[in-house]
């Protein structure tokens, strides 16, 4: 789960600009559509919640325990409080949607910027900021988020910040391979000699360039974040009672296991096919943006 | 080549030092007051002092970290708030165990992972070699802690064929094979998602080789087929693939931390998962600083290991 | 009288699907004959380095060898299994490709993969396999080379590479070398020195050479006969004497009118040919030449030539000097 999230060793070394007309390739890769259609699906089932379940998720009825999916008003069932799985699922989807894209996004963009700083300037402000990141990645990421997320105050914001954390070192190595990747292109010269200031190069020049293959790297992180962020909710290390995300539903029913599997069963096919629909996207964002990193 | 480890290791210092940096940093964040935990709520302020002092914990910050360092260093990890066991005992046993069922995942994940990528790249383009990569994918996408559950439900509650959690059978005398089948499931667990990366990798990086020029100046000489896969295309694909593997040494004992914790292995995960929740310091501190330091040396390795291959890289 | 080591007739090999493909060789004949060094001369995508290929088998989907025969001695390749081809590929054809620099394996040692053609062909050992490919690369002119064999290509100049890998495929001493444009990476001061060493192997091993290249400095140095490739057709056989002196088929004329001689006057227009080579997806229906060519006619362009005795061991595929229209 882990090791894929190593950026591909050549991602980095082409930079490529962003066109838009690429996007229409992404179109015709169909698994990458259907991918994208249920990953909106999903969205749209979480962000709809409160509109969508028939019950509230906090509504426990303790005569409906662990009613079996199909039950009668209760589309897939009840947990261990007798609370709808639906409305659960749904609710949950908000947290465990959030902890995957929301650090990512926030990780990217300080590690784009750190990467490119190292990139750009090179020398002692490279080398400062590699170190630092080295450090960071000296931990296998599962144990640094639990490590922080552990010592903090449990909750959804420490689970968030954690992960932001691990995930910086990686943006900002990738964003630096490409950083050094542009900048020994001709152009740089060319617009260097012609007076252009570093700021000015650094936004017109690498931001462009750079900000492919980070897109491609940070949604496929996006699938596995929500992947690590339910496991760190899993060990009671994000999200509180009685909020939960479907890490959290997955150890609600680690002890109901044998009588009613689907309270486990469900959420946990729900992180499965969110992260399959990252993966997917990811995959037909790369061969859409940049068709020579194809594999066949 | 002796002067590429020797370099390698001496960088691991600077790395280590800031690893340790970081470890004492976010212990002296943890909310909470030592002191409290110990004594209990009920205690009188003086009492929380002295014991304060006795802990050394009214120092400077950067002496207590020197402390802390030199302690270290010379073996001293220190005593566990939680069971006033003093820590080396209480880690060792646990780094053990967890190197047990690492080392078994990563071994299953190189099974898998190889056989599948290979046959995968050998059938290129054909039907089975993209079943082979959309399964790879969904196992990539599989919440492990998930996965595990799935499979004791499966073959321990419903089939009965395996346990259900632990190292061994407490009713019985122990011995390898009790601990090997209760390896099975938690390995597999484990090992599903670096496989899938393994396969991954192994069957690109075949496919890649398989149409280097070289290759076909091999096969003008009249080599075997068998010759030809092995000289020279899986020797060639050789390093990236060795990359990955080693990396997934270092993940999976991040990954084996939650398959430990679901299968209740006595392992480092859960024994940090257990300290951090009851805010043993000291154990907790040790044992992040065992796993970083493992996790860099086997990185390094990895990177020896690749120089070995590649004679090209010596020079480098 | 019969010193024919490899007859190939009509060989056809195509690239791609059924229907858009090209057939890159599109009925290709040639004799090669004990100790004569034969070139096969085109530009780039005339189908020559295909031709080799298809004779040792070594094309891969999406090509396709769709038709000929390719005799060694009797024995038709194309129909041999793939172990049958394993034992003749490097024991009794040895091929040289073009690029040295990218042609060996930058994990494995030269000796080792010089060693490695001897290993597949004959039950020795390792440590003698090894040895006899040291004095293979001394052979070849590879000073100090008990050292140099334990080295490993990165180390290794584009010429001596080309030595090593000319070592490699003459290790079990074959009755016939192919040698794909062996000259073309090379620095131009090498280059002739590597094309002595082809000549000396070839003339010590009594073999037959097939020297594949687009210059015809080249073939004027080296090829006994030559076959001149156009479009995946040989348009003109002869003698190497009689294609310089007299050359018939007007693509071979234009391509001889290209090149200064060293009796030119200094001041004379060198002629390119005008035009480009056809497509082969969709070929001309008659000549393929015709096109570019400045004596065709509407029979040429409606009929496909065929090659035909034009002279005493000339054979030349136009309809005009056939006819003996063109003035020889």
């Amino acid at each position: 789960m882990d090791a894929s999230v190593q950026p591909p060793a050549d991602s980095a070394a082409k930079p490529f600009r962003l066109r838009w007309w690429r996007l229409t390739a992404f179109a015709r890769d169909r698994g990458a559509v259907v991918a994208g259609v249920v990953l909106l699906a999903i969205t749209a089932g979480a962000i709809f919640a409160p509109w969508l379940s028939p019950h509230g998720p906090y509504e426990a009825d303790n005569l409906l325990r662990f009613a079996p999916p199909g039950t009668d008003g209760y589309l897939l069932g009840t947990d261990q409080q007798g609370r709808d799985m639906v409305a659960r699922l749904l609710w949950g989807g908000r947290v465990s949607l959030a902890v995957g894209v929301v650090p990512t996004l926030c990780a990217s963009a300080i590690g784009l910027f750190l990467g490119m700083l190292a990139g750009y300037a090179r020398g002692i402000v490279d080398q400062v900021i590699m170190r630092t990141l080295d450090v960071l990645f000296a931990f296998p990421m599962v144990l640094l988020a639990i490590a922080i997320a552990g010592v903090l105050t449990p909750g959804v914001g420490t689970e968030i910040l954690s992960i932001t954390i691990v995930l910086i070192p990686y943006v900002g190595r990738l964003a630096r391979t490409a950083t050094l990747g542009v900048v020994s292109m001709p152009y740089i010269e060319a617009a260097r000699a012609a007076g252009g200031t570093p700021l000015a190069i650094m936004l017109r020049y690498v931001l462009p360039n750079v900000f492919s293959p980070i897109i491609v790297y940070a949604t496929t992180l996006m699938g596995l974040m929500i992947v690590v962020g339910s496991g760190l909710s899993f060990l009671g290390l994000g999200v509180q009672p009685p909020m939960a995300d479907w890490g959290a539903m997955v150890s609600d029913g680690r002890v109901v296991l044998r009588r009613a599997p689907h309270v486990t069963v469900l959420p946990g096919a729900l992180i499965l096919i969110a992260s399959l629909a990252f993966n997917f996207i990811g995959d037909g964002l790369r061969d859409a943006l940049d068709p020579r990193a194809g594999r066949r | 080549m002796g002067s590429f480890v020797g370099k390698r290791l001496l960088g691991v210092l600077p790395v280590m030092f800031g690893v340790s940096v970081v470890i004492f940093v976010l212990m002296h964040l943890a909310p909470g007051d030592v002191a409290t935990v110990l004594l209990g709520p009920q205690a009188t302020e003086a009492a929380k002092l002295e014991l304060r002092h006795a802990l050394g914990l009214d120092q400077p910050l950067p002496l207590q970290y020197a402390t802390w360092l030199w302690r270290t260093a010379s073996g001293n990890l220190g005593t566990s708030i939680a069971t006033q066991i003093p820590v080396s005992a209480l880690v060792l046993p646990r780094f053990v165990n967890t190197l047990i069922l690492t080392v078994a995942s990563l071994f299953l994940s190189m099974a898998i992972g190889y056989s599948v990528g290979l046959f995968a790249a050998l059938r290129g383009g054909s039907l089975l070699d993209r079943g082979v990569m959309s399964l790879t994918l969904i196992a990539g996408s599989t919440p492990p802690f998930w996965l595990g559950l799935i499979l004791v439900l499966l073959f321990a509650l419903r089939l009965r064929w395996l346990p259900v959690s632990g190292m061994v059978d407490m009713a019985g005398d122990g011995g390898v094979p009790d601990v090997l089948v209760h390896l099975i499931l938690p390995a597999i667990t484990t090992a599903l998602g670096p496989a899938a990366i393994i396969t991954r990798m192994v069957r690109s990086s075949v496919r890649e080789a398989l149409d280097r020029p070289h290759v076909r100046v091999a096969r003008a000489k009249g080599l075997k087929r068998g010759t030809l896969l092995r000289r020279h295309v899986i020797l060639n694909a050789l390093p990236p693939v060795m990359t990955i593997t080693g990396l997934q040494l270092g993940y999976l004992m991040g990954g084996a931390l939650l398959t430990e914790v679901v299968f209740a292995w006595p392992g480092l995960g859960s024994l940090l998962y257990d300290s951090v929740t009851a805010r043993d310091m000291p154990v907790v501190q040790a044992t992040a600083l065992l796993i970083a330091l493992t996790f860099v040396l086997v990185n390094i390795l990895v990177d020896f290991i690749n120089v070995v291959l590649d004679p090209r890289l010596r020079e480098a | 009288m019969n010193d024919t080591v490899l007859d190939v007739r009509n060989l056809r090999t195509r690239f791609g699907p059924a229907r858009g493909g090209i057939t890159a060789v599109d009925g290709v004949s040639l004799t090669l004959r004990r100790g004569r060094t034969t070139a096969l001369v085109g530009e780039s995508g005339s189908g020559k380095s295909v031709t080799a290929l298809s004779i040792m088998r070594l094309i891969e989907p999406p090509g396709r060898i769709v038709d000929g025969e390719v005799l060694l001695d009797g024995q038709d390749l194309m129909r041999a299994d793939e172990r049958a081809m394993e034992r003749i590929r490097g024991a009794r054809i040895g091929m040289v490709f073009q690029d040295p620099l990218t042609s060996l394996n930058p994990a494995l040692t030269i000796g080792s993969q010089i060693a490695e053609t001897i290993l597949a062909h004959e039950t020795i050992g390792n440590a003698e396999a090894f040895a006899r490919g040291v004095r293979l690369l001394e052979h070849v002119g590879v000073a100090d080379a008990a050292q140099r064999a334990r080295d490993y290509p990165h180390h290794f100049s584009g010429g001596m590479r080309q030595r090593a890998l000319i070592a490699a495929a003459i290790a079990c001493r074959p009755e016939i070398i192919i040698a794909d444009e062996p000259t073309t990476a090379l620095d131009v001061t090498v280059q002739a020195k590597i094309l002595r060493l082809l000549h000396d192997l070839q003339q010590e091993m009594h073999a037959s050479l097939l020297l594949i290249t687009h210059d015809l400095g080249v073939v004027a140095a080296m090829a006994d006969d030559v076959l001149v490739m156009y479009a995946g057709r040989v348009v003109e056989r002869a003698d190497v004497d009689t294609l310089f002196h007299a050359p018939k088929h007007p693509y071979t004329r234009a391509l001889l009118a290209c090149i200064a001689g060293v009796e030119d006057d200094r001041h004379a227009k060198l002629e390119p040919i005008g035009g480009a080579p056809p497509d082969l997806r969709n070929p001309p229906a008659g000549c393929r030449f015709a096109p570019r060519c400045q004596w065709a006619d509407a029979a040429c362009r409606a009929t496909d030539p065929a090659l035909r005795r034009v002279g005493p061991g000339q054979d030349v595929a136009c309809i005009r000097v056939a006819e003996a229209l063109v003035d020889a």
